[in-house]
């Protein structure tokens, strides 16, 4: 029979109409509301580039590695440089480690590097502005900043002293941390960008150099390169040598002098690459004198860890006293109460053949000189929030001014830099975001993630690194690349789910549909916070509702 | 066997596999049909069931996913309950499927008559579900409950469990837990609460039925869930799925804790999901990641007095129930059997 | 066609000439023989389509009858006694939702003690449920009241039951005229329903209602059943017209016309006592007699018509509201307010106590006598009670007293010597 008929003849009251509940706004009876919110990952949060690591990965997820790639490079220009060299502050912050174990962000965004270079994707230029940037150093944070001005449109000349472009990537960094082929390909896409590198040419006189070229503003990463020094009592000619020189004469091949039982003085980075390095050419086991504890070590954990692997003795809590003939005389030390290491005056001693020096470098800054209003302190140029100096339109950022002294920190102080110097060349002030809250572990709901242990990362077999300077870390093929990249648990930022809509009892959630997310419908949302709860990634936030 | 949601497989990995509602990294047809846009609503908004109602959601999960499975040719009888009160307070109904409320111990026997009337027009695309809760189905609806197993009628019986006479204030029914606080059933006198071994398990007696389909389910695993709706209605006779739904009101917890009770309740063992085919259990779902059952009770006033001094004997019996239903369900996945 | 058959037979013959499509069917003395007969004819195939559902109990019964009519089909069951209790949740239920099916019932008495034979107690028990009730007279009213009642409940979407004395008609063979299929067809069309579950239009039924509507709800089906008196005369007419018997209706006139004294009952008695009052008119007496062929809804203006001229009013009926009298009485009371009339009330035939022409006359002629109190139990062993009641007052604790009267009458020592 037709529905109309029905209806007309249907008893009163006992027999009801579909759709009429919708009448009912149950919205009324709520006294806590929830909302959508974008929350920071700690994984952003931490990552000194100020990648959006949680964004890349969501792409990479879906297989969107182009797209995931050119996330990664509104921020930072070297994810293939990146994927090998940078000490993962992500990972320690990941929020995954309380479940199993931290996504491999790394590794996916090494991956990820190494497609854009296999498929020679490219980054555009931006619609030239006529404005001219002067960037000093074409080490990371140099070429960062380069890249970035680029993106905006400047035009953009970079000054470099050394004979090729990469900073400490290319003289400090091991070919076996980073195969230079990989340094390359990404320093060279900048280049195409239109930005202009003159290698060997050292800025003596930034005033000078700023005016003859016309200008407009200038960008500061020389870096840290001049060793610091230590006197040591040293009878006999036992040879010295700067640790970071002896990086610089691997890269140049030069090391025909590195023989023998080799010891390495100082617990940074450097020294375990030192160490590392002096393992491969000489096949001793390098010794390494380490004043702090080793929980106190400057290098980091991995790169520790990767040297004792390696075969490295480190012997800790010494110091180097003098050194008479072969043999080093090394004073024990003992941890006070906040951990700084005091002498004992007991002494031991060990034998070695070469002295190798890696406390640390400092920046050489004469260059500043001409210019007024720059304040140099304990070495390192005074920069405000925005990396600008004391002198107006002079930038500077990596090693050069205070801060951690790591690549990854030097990359993000050339893309703030960048963004603070294209406002200050259109006459405004750069102006960031607020900061979101960051994402812990209990505000997420881990039940939902599926099992999965990190993918191992293929490493090469200790034997074989060493003898030689293969990459140690090997990648990841794209099926564990995607696997890795969805263990990410997208901490604070809907990934779409369908969590809320699926189970809100009251039907009080629309679905906006792929990539426009969801809607609360406050007319019928009773306030449960169910959706709160059963969120897996902590995106909802009940408040109490304002009355 | 049903096929194994993929997230159960080893190889591929999809960020939350099958566990959340959707996930836009498996294929359209391996995510749910609450995640779909499209999806029928057959109980809507302006429902008047409380904050986290269970039960309101396990009633659009399942009835839903019979809308899919049927092409949307459904019609369900329902059983007097909270479910009735709060979706078809006159003038206003939440259901968008046809739907009939007659009394509260015959959903199963109206069911019985639809499917007969609609047997008898030779409308065999149109298919009939009977709704319920505890009360209605294992007590009050019991017989007319085992009279359509017994003839084998072509309904599926879907009992909301939410363990007590909700509708009426929090009785005891046949279906509520040893220890658990009701108005019926306070924690007083020497054993508070519920008193042990009694009850029963009406799946196990669905199962005894012999009849074609029998599962358990809960709103924590939707996927499971819609899966044995939707296995439900591509088979003809008599099924029984029974339905665990937290009941904020009933059981003294926050609304928002509704599905995390669920899930604790399956993966501490009290609440084993479970399916039977013509008299034998023939599949059970794992758990997951298993829980106390402290950490089930302890989001529940309900059982606020097991914790209470002098009454840790009832907390190590109800761990001891949990613990045989994962020896004689075989809850916990040994090695290599995932 | 005429047949010599037994009552539920005949009833089965034509509730399968109406048409059902489904049928529920639990056994309970004395109806189990319609269904029976019934779930053969599913069974073989002479009536169909139709579906025959053997259920767990007679509340699975009706309940299947609900949800089937709901759907949309014509749905019939049959109960007595215990069984109409059983259902009784469903049995308001179903007038409430408005649900037009039709039910057979073999009157039967109520338990404890449990008695198997005929008074009215059951379908009196369903007397407020919202049910149009009619009653028949003969089996041949029986067979002819079933088809008339179906074109009724679905006519106003309304549940009706049939009701006739258990046993007495049930279970007697007699010579009855079966109606055509074609006939039937031509008189009952294809069941149309009011409201049905349907997919494709799909509503709620039997929804909650508050204070706020609850009253109309009420009313519309007190209204509803007020206008079917229209409808039952109408359809009772159309039904003489078409297949040439009357049948039905709301009531019965029996010589009553002006009569002093008029006789009212329902049911199958009137067959005893037409001839009782026959034989006392034409000893000159002015007594006639009418059934109430409409219990519900209640024939008021049509009784006040019928019994305009009375001046005595004797209700005979097979029930007893304990604690107040009759309940045919009582309505008749009330129907006749305001006419000059002395309405007797006399109970008999309970649980199946023989009513014979000589103890109806005895009883007649009290009545003409003004013999008669207010209420008469009929047939009743004065001794036997007032022997119990003499006991109870002595001892406090006497027993069972159903057992003690069973003893007084000799039963107990019976049982006991088997």
């Amino acid at each position: 029979m037709s529905k109309e008929s029905v209806i007309q003849k249907k008893p009163f009251a006992v027999t009801l109409d579909v759709g009429t509940s919708l009448l009912n706004k149950t919205g009324s009876w709520r006294t806590n509301r929830p909302v959508y919110v974008d929350r920071l990952p700690p994984c952003n949060n931490a990552c000194p580039a100020g990648e959006n690591i949680q964004a890349w990965l969501f792409e990479a997820e879906e297989g969107n590695y182009e797209a995931a790639w050119r996330k990664i490079m509104e921020e930072n220009p070297f994810p293939s440089v990146m994927g090998r060299v940078c000490y993962q502050p992500c990972e320690t912050a990941c929020n995954r480690v309380k479940l199993d174990e931290s996504v491999g962000i790394n590794s996916v965004e090494r991956f990820l590097g190494d497609q854009a270079s296999k498929y020679d994707w490219k980054i555009a230029a931006g619609e030239p502005t006529g404005k001219r940037v002067i960037v000093v150093g074409a080490g990371p944070g140099g070429l960062a900043a380069a890249y970035h001005l680029r993106r905006f449109g400047h035009e953009v000349t970079v000054f470099e002293s050394a004979s090729k472009a990469g900073g400490m990537l290319r003289w400090g960094i091991p070919k076996y941390r980073l195969p230079r082929e990989k340094l390359n390909v990404e320093i060279d896409r900048i280049e195409e960008m239109g930005v202009e590198i003159r290698l060997d040419t050292p800025v003596d006189d930034l005033k000078a150099a700023m005016e003859e070229g016309g200008f407009d503003a200038a960008f500061l990463a020389v870096g840290a390169h001049t060793p610091k020094s230590l006197d040591i009592p040293i009878s006999g000619n036992i040879p010295v040598i700067e640790g970071i020189n002896l990086l610089r004469d691997v890269e140049l091949e030069q090391t025909r002098y590195l023989k023998g039982r080799v010891v390495v003085y100082g617990g940074g980075n450097t020294a375990m690459d030192v160490a590392r390095t002096a393992k491969r050419l000489t096949g001793f086991t390098p010794r390494v004198i380490v004043r702090r504890a080793r929980e106190r070590m400057a290098a980091h954990d991995f790169e520790v860890h990767e040297a004792l692997e390696e075969v490295v003795d480190i012997f800790n809590l010494r110091t180097i006293k003098e050194i008479r003939g072969n043999t080093f005389v090394l004073e024990k030390m003992v941890p006070d109460d906040s951990g700084r290491p005091l002498p004992t005056g007991q002494f031991e001693e060990i034998e070695g053949d070469v002295l190798v020096m890696a406390l640390g470098q400092e920046s050489e800054l004469g260059m500043l000189r001409s210019l007024p209003g720059i304040e140099v302190k304990w070495g390192v140029v005074t920069v405000n929030a925005g990396m600008m100096t004391g002198h107006p339109g002079i930038f500077a950022g990596g090693d050069m001014v205070p801060s951690e002294r790591t690549v990854t920190t030097a990359i993000g102080h050339g893309k703030k830099a960048a963004r603070n110097i294209d406002a200050w060349l259109r006459g405004e002030s750069y102006k960031t975001d607020t900061k979101h809250q960051i994402v812990t572990y209990d505000m997420l709901n881990t039940w939902y993630y599926s099992d999965a242990p990190r993918t191992i990362r293929p490493t090469l077999e200790v034997i074989r690194r060493q003898s030689g300077f293969a990459e140690v870390i090997g990648d990841l093929n794209e099926e564990n690349a995607l696997f890795e990249a969805r263990r990410c648990m997208s901490c604070g930022n809907c990934f779409e789910c369908d969590n809320c809509y699926g189970i809100c009892p009251d039907n009080a959630i629309t679905k906006l549909g792929p990539g426009h997310r969801f809607e609360f419908k406050y007319d019928y949302c009773k306030g449960c916070g169910m959706c709160a709860t059963e969120c897996p990634c902590g995106a909802i936030e009940v408040v109490p509702e304002e009355i | 066997m049903p096929q194994l949601p993929e997230s159960k497989q080893k190889v591929k990995f999809y960020q939350t596999g099958t566990f959340t509602v959707g996930n836009r990294l498996l294929e359209q047809d391996q995510r749910t049909v609450q995640a779909t846009i499209d999806r029928s609503n057959s109980l809507d908004s302006g429902h008047r069931a409380c904050q986290g109602c269970g039960e309101a959601l396990g009633a659009r999960f399942a009835i839903d996913a019979a809308m899919r499975a049927t092409n949307n040719q459904l019609i369900a009888a329902n059983a007097t309950g909270c479910l009735e009160v709060f979706t078809t307070p006159y003038p206003e109904t939440a259901w968008s499927i046809p739907w009939i409320h007659s009394l509260f111990g015959n959903a199963a026997a109206v069911a019985s008559g639809i499917a007969a009337a609609l047997k008898v027009k030779g409308r065999n695309d149109v298919r009939v579900i009977a709704q319920g809760g505890d009360g209605g189905t294992t007590d009050i609806g019991f017989g007319c409950l085992s009279g359509t197993f017994d003839r084998n009628d072509d309904v599926l019986y879907i009992c909301y469990n939410n363990q007590a006479y909700m509708n009426t204030g929090v009785q005891r029914s046949s279906a509520t837990p040893a220890a658990a606080r009701t108005a019926t059933t306070q924690p007083v006198g020497d054993e508070p609460g519920n008193v042990f071994n009694t009850g029963k398990s009406v799946p196990l007696v669905a199962i005894a039925h012999q009849i074609p389909y029998v599962a358990t389910a809960s709103v924590h695993d939707l996927h499971d869930l819609e899966l044995k709706v939707t296995r439900a209605m591509q088979i003809r006779g008599a099924r029984y799925i029974e339905i665990f739904v937290p009941c904020p009101l009933g059981w003294g917890s926050l609304p928002g804790d509704t599905i995390k009770i669920a899930r604790y309740a399956v993966e501490c063992g009290m609440y084993p999901l479970l399916e039977g085919e013509y008299g034998e259990i023939t599949a059970v779902t794992k758990i997951r990641r298993r829980v106390s059952v402290a950490d089930y009770l302890k989001l529940q006033r309900r059982f606020a007095h097991v914790f209470k001094p002098g009454n840790a004997h009832q907390l190590e019996q109800l761990q001891a129930i949990a613990d045989r239903n994962i020896r004689r369900f075989d809850l916990i996945s040994r090695e290599g059997d995932i | 066609m005429l047949k010599q058959i037994e009552g539920s037979q005949a009833v089965a013959q034509a509730v399968a000439l109406s048409r059902p499509e489904v049928i529920s069917a639990y056994p309970i003395t004395p109806q189990t023989h319609i269904v029976e007969d019934l779930g053969m004819m599913v069974k073989s195939g002479e009536l169909s389509p139709c579906e025959f559902l053997l259920v767990e109990s007679e509340f699975g019964a009706l309940s299947a009858c609900i949800g089937s009519s709901a759907a949309g089909a014509r749905s019939y069951t049959a109960t007595s006694s215990q069984g109409m209790l059983f259902m009784m949740e469903a049995v308001y239920n179903a007038s409430g939702m408005g649900l037009p099916i039709v039910m057979t019932v073999g009157n039967r008495a109520i338990g404890a003690p449990i008695n198997i034979w005929n008074d009215w107690s059951d379908s009196m028990s369903a007397r407020d449920a919202g049910w149009i009730q009619l009653f028949v007279e003969t089996n041949q009213e029986a067979v002819d009241v079933h088809i008339q009642a179906f074109k009724l409940a679905e006519e106003l979407s309304m549940p009706v039951m049939v009701c006739m004395d258990g046993f007495i008609l049930t279970h007697s063979y007699s010579q009855v005229d079966i109606p055509s299929q074609e006939l039937v067809d031509r008189y009952l069309p294809p069941f149309q329903p009011r409201q049905v579950l349907d997919p494709s239009a799909p509503v709620s039924m039997g929804a909650m209602v508050g204070p706020e509507a609850f009253t109309e709800v009420r009313y519309l089906a007190h209204h509803k059943q007020r206008e079917a008196l229209k409808l039952i005369t109408e359809q009772s007419a159309e039904f003489a017209e078409l297949i040439g018997r009357d049948s039905g209706g709301l009531l019965k006139e029996y010589d009553s016309a002006g009569k002093e004294t008029v006789v009212v009952t329902m049911g199958s008695v009137i067959g005893t006592m037409k001839e009782v009052l026959a034989g006392m008119r034409e000893e000159g007496h002015s007594i006639g007699a009418l059934t109430v062929r409409s219990f519900r809804p209640f024939p008021i203006e049509a009784l006040q018509e019928a019994l305009k001229d009375a001046r005595r009013v004797i209700v005979f009926e097979k029930s007893l509201a304990v604690g107040m009298g009759g309940i045919l009485a009582n309505d008749i009371r009330m129907a006749t307010r305001g006419l000059n009339l002395e309405v007797h009330s006399v109970i008999g035939g309970l649980g199946g106590r023989p009513i014979t022409r000589a103890n109806l006359r005895r009883m007649f002629e009290k009545g003409l006598n003004d013999q008669l109190n207010r209420i008469h139990f009929h047939d009743m062993r004065m001794d036997v009670v007032n022997r119990e009641l003499e006991r109870e007052k002595a001892q406090r604790l006497s027993g069972s007293a159903a057992e003690n009267i069973l003893s007084d009458v000799g039963m107990v020592a019976a049982a006991k010597t088997i």
